[in-house]
C-alpha cells in the first residue's frame, strides 16, 4: 500500500491547489449589486430568452459517443494481449486479428451507412 | 500496524464513497446530478479494485465507464428534449413491488456472496503485475468468451447506426433519405468552392466572347 | 516517516513543476506569437518605471494572477451555482495529477533509500494517463451544462465529441507502442530507450514508431482544445465556447488546465518517443560515446543531466505545440472529425497490425 503514498498527496495537494483557485475570487473580488441585464447569459447580445437546458442537439454528437464505447473496449483488450504478445507469438496474432476484423466489419459498416459522415 | 489501519481506513472511504454515490444517483431528482454522483460512486469502485490489487481493472473502470458510458449518459441527458424539468421517479408501479423485487436482488447476492471463496495471499501482495495475468487468462483460457466479446460489440455498433439513422417512411412504403441534396445556387457555390466557380465563369465568358 | 516525506516531496515537486511551467507558457506564448505575427508582444511590465529594462515575464506571473484574482466571482442568473463553481475544479484537477505517471529520473539513492524520481509507482503507468486524460472531458461537459447559456452548451457538446474522438485516435497508437515495448510501465519504457542501435543512435521510440508518435502529438493537441483544434471555443461562432459564462480564477483554472495539458502531452510524448529522462550516450556510470570511448560522470552529474534532458525535451515539445498553435489555421467541424474517425483511426490500426506482424517476422515472438 505504500507505493500509494505519494498518490494521495497528490490527490490533496492538487485538490486544495484548484479548490483555492475557483474559491479565490470570492474572497479578494469585489461584490457589486445585481441587476437583471448584468445577470443575463452572454449569447452575442441577443436577448436570452428562456433556458439553454433543453435545446435539442443532433443526434449525431450521441452516435459519436456511442462508437467511442465500442472502439474504447475494444482498446482496451488490446492492452493485455500487446502486453504479452511475444510469448504468444502467431497463435496472439491470429487471435487478435479475429477479434479485429469482427470489429473493422462493423466500421466498414458504419462508414458504409454514412455514421461517420458529418452533414 | 500503522500502515494496516491506515489502509483500512481508507478501504471504508472507499466503500463509503462508492454508497454515497449509488445514494445520490437515486435520491437526487435533478438527473445532471444523478450522473454526477454515478461518477463518485464509479471511482469508489475503482479505489476498491485498488485495493484488491488489480490496478488493470481499475485504469479500465475510469477508462470505460468514467471516460465512456457516463459521457454517453451526459449526452443522452443534454441531448433530451426538457429533461432537466422531468419528474424521473416512476410512480405507477408503486413500493410494495419494488421492495419485493430489490429484496429478492439482495437475497440472491447475499446468499452468491456467502457461498463465494476468497483467496487471500499473504502479506496482501500479489507478485506478477495483474495486466500480465489478465492477458494471459483472456487470450490463452478464455479465448471463446473473448472472441464472443467482440461480437457483442459489433452487435452494439450496428445498433448505434441503425436507431440513429432516421429514416421515415413514405406512406407508399419507400424509405425516405435522410437529406435530400438541394441544387446549389450559383452564389453557394461560387462559396463552397471559389475556384471551381471562377474556372466555370472563365469558360462562360469564353463562350460569350465567341 | 521518510516515507511519508518523500511521497510528500515529490508530489508537491511535480504539481510545482507543472503549475509553474504552465504559468510560464503563458508568458513563452505570447512572446511567441508576437515572434511569429511580427510584433512586440507583453512589453509594459515594470516596476514603476525603475527597472532599465522590461520585465515582461512579471505580466504572465505576478500581474495578470492579481489581476485575476481580484475580479468579482459572477455568476450569471438561471446558471446551476453548484455545477458551476465544479466546472472549473473538474478541468483543471485531472489535468494536473496526470503528469504523476510520468517518469522525470532514474531511481536515486537518497540517505540510504532508493527513490523512484516519479510520483506514482503504477505497474499500469499508460493506462492511468489514458484515464486521466478521459476525464478532462468532464470540465467543458460540465461547463457548458452549468452556464445555461446555449453557445457555450453548444461548445461543451462539440468539445466533448471532439476530444472523445481523438482520445479513442490515441488509445490504438498507444496499444503500438505497448506492443513494441512489450509493458505498460513507463519507466520500464525509458529503461528501454537507454541502448544504442547501430552503434550511435540512441534507441528512442520515435524510429521504431513514427507513425504512432504522429498520431499521439497530434491527438493530444487536439485533447488540449488548442487551435487547430479549438472548435469548442471557436471565439468566431461560439463567443468563447463553454467557458463563456467563466471570470476571474476560474476562467484562470480553465485557462491553466488547457496549458497544463500541453505540457502532459509534451511529457507523454517525451517519455514514450524520445527517450524520456535518458541522456543520448549517457549510463548510469558515465557517457558511453561512439568512437570516443567512455568517459566516466560522478552519479549527482549524472542524475542532474538527465533530469535537465527531461525538462529540455519536454520544454521543447511545449513549445512546439505553441508553434503549430500560431502557424496553422482552425479546422472546420466536419473536418476535425473526418481526420479523427475516417483518418487517425485507421491507420492506428493498421499500425498496430503492421508493428504486431514485423515483431513475429522478426522472430522476437516465442
Amino acid at each position: 500500500m505504500s507505493d500509494y503514498i505519494p498518490v494521495f498527496f497528490t490527490l490533496v495537494f492538487a485538490a486544495v491547489i484548484v479548490a483555492v483557485m475557483v474559491s479565490l475570487n470570492r474572497i479578494l473580488g469585489p461584490r457589486t449589486e445585481a441587476n437583471a441585464i448584468k445577470d443575463a447569459v452572454f449569447e452575442c447580445g441577443n436577448e436570452p430568452t428562456g433556458t439553454a437546458w433543453g435545446v435539442r442537439f443532433a443526434i449525431k454528437f450521441y452516435l459519436v459517443a456511442l462508437l467511442f464505447i465500442v472502439f474504447d473496449v475494444e482498446v482496451v483488450f488490446m492492452y493485455p494481449w500487446a502486453v504479452i504478445f511475444r510469448e504468444l507469438g502467431w497463435f496472439g496474432f491470429v487471435e487478435m486479428m479475429v477479434f479485429m476484423g469482427i470489429l473493422v466489419v462493423g466500421y466498414m459498416y458504419a462508414w458504409r451507412k454514412g455514421a461517420l459522415e458529418w452533414r | 500496524m500503522e500502515e494496516f489501519s491506515l489502509s483500512v481506513a481508507a478501504f471504508y472511504f472507499m466503500a463509503g464513497l462508492t454508497l454515497l454515490g449509488a445514494g445520490g444517483v437515486v435520491f437526487t431528482e435533478n438527473i445532471v446530478y444523478s450522473a454526477l454522483s454515478l461518477m463518485v460512486s464509479f471511482f469508489g469502485v475503482a479505489g476498491l479494485y485498488i485495493f484488491l490489487n488489480a490496478d488493470f481493472v481499475a485504469g479500465v473502470q475510469v477508462l470505460v465507464y468514467v471516460g465512456g458510458v457516463l459521457v454517453l449518459t451526459l449526452f443522452a441527458v443534454m441531448l433530451t428534449h426538457q429533461i432537466a424539468e422531468i419528474e424521473v421517479s416512476n410512480k405507477s408501479v408503486g413500493r410494495v413491488p419494488a421492495l419485493l423485487i430489490c429484496g429478492g436482488l439482495f437475497l440472491v447476492i447475499a446468499k452468491a456472496l456467502r457461498g463465494a471463496e476468497f483467496f487471500t495471499t499473504p502479506g496482501g501482495q500479489v507478485s506478477e503485475s495483474s495486466t500480465y495475468g489478465i492477458g494471459n487468462l483472456l487470450l490463452r483460457e478464455y479465448i471463446l468468451p473473448f472472441e464472443l466479446a467482440s461480437v457483442v460489440l459489433l452487435a452494439v455498433l450496428v445498433g448505434a447506426v441503425v436507431l440513429s439513422r432516421k429514416e421515415v417512411i413514405a406512406p407508399d412504403g419507400t424509405p425516405v433519405p435522410e437529406r435530400e441534396t438541394i441544387p446549389l445556387t450559383e452564389g453557394q457555390r461560387v462559396m463552397s468552392s471559389p475556384r471551381a466557380a471562377l474556372a466555370g465563369a472563365a469558360a462562360k465568358q469564353k463562350v460569350s466572347d465567341v | 516517516m521518510s516515507l511519508w516525506a518523500i511521497g510528500a516531496v515529490k508530489s508537491l515537486l511535480v504539481l510545482v513543476f507543472v503549475l509553474q511551467l504552465s504559468a510560464f507558457l503563458l508568458w513563452i506564448e505570447r512572446k511567441g506569437s508576437a515572434l511569429i505575427q511580427n510584433r512586440i508582444g507583453a512589453n509594459r511590465a515594470n516596476i514603476f518605471g525603475v527597472v532599465p529594462f522590461n520585465l515582461g515575464f512579471l505580466n504572465t506571473l505576478v500581474a495578470d494572477p492579481i489581476k485575476m484574482f481580484t475580479k468579482e466571482d459572477f455568476i450569471p442568473a438561471g446558471c446551476d451555482r453548484f455545477l458551476h463553481a465544479l466546472a472549473p475544479f473538474m478541468a483543471l484537477f485531472p489535468a494536473l495529477i496526470t503528469f504523476a505517471a510520468i517518469p522525470f529520473g532514474d531511481s536515486i539513492v537518497l540517505g540510504g533509500e532508493t527513490v523512484e524520481l516519479r510520483v506514482v509507482d503504477l505497474d499500469v503507468g499508460l493506462l492511468y494517463i489514458l484515464a486521466m486524460v478521459s476525464m478532462g472531458v468532464y470540465g467543458a461537459v460540465i461547463a457548458g451544462w452549468a452556464s445555461n447559456n446555449r453557445w457555450a452548451l453548444l461548445g461543451s457538446i462539440r468539445g466533448s465529441a471532439q476530444m472523445i474522438s481523438y482520445e479513442l485516435a490515441m488509445g490504438l497508437a498507444l496499444v503500438s507502442v505497448v506492443l513494441s515495448y512489450g509493458t505498460l510501465d513507463m519507466q520500464d519504457m525509458v529503461h528501454a530507450q537507454g541502448r544504442t542501435v547501430l552503434g550511435f543512435l540512441p534507441a528512442w521510440g520515435v524510429f521504431f514508431q513514427p507513425v504512432a508518435f504522429i498520431i499521439i502529438f497530434v491527438a493530444g493537441m487536439a485533447e488540449s482544445k488548442r487551435v487547430p483544434f479549438d472548435i469548442p471555443e471557436a471565439e468566431s461562432e461560439l463567443i468563447a465556447g463553454y467557458f463563456t459564462e467563466y471570470s476571474g480564477g476560474k476562467q484562470a483554472s480553465f485557462m491553466l488546465a488547457d496549458f497544463a495539458e500541453v505540457v502532459v502531452v509534451a511529457g507523454l510524448v517525451t517519455t514514450l518517443f524520445f527517450g524520456g529522462w535518458q541522456f543520448p550516450w549517457l549510463a548510469a556510470d558515465g557517457f558511453h560515446l561512439p568512437l570516443m570511448g567512455t568517459i566516466e560522470v560522478s552519479a549527482l552529474v549524472v542524475t542532474l543531466l538527465q533530469l535537465m534532458a527531461f525538462s529540455l525535451k519536454v520544454l521543447f515539445f511545449c513549445w512546439l505545440q505553441i508553434l503549430v498553435r500560431w502557424t496553422v489555421p482552425r479546422f472546420r467541424y466536419d473536418q476535425l472529425m473526418d481526420l479523427g474517425w475516417k483518418g487517425m483511426l485507421p491507420i492506428a490500426l493498421a499500425n498496430v497490425v503492421f508493428t504486431a506482424a514485423l515483431i513475429l517476422a522478426r522472430g522476437e515472438g516465442s
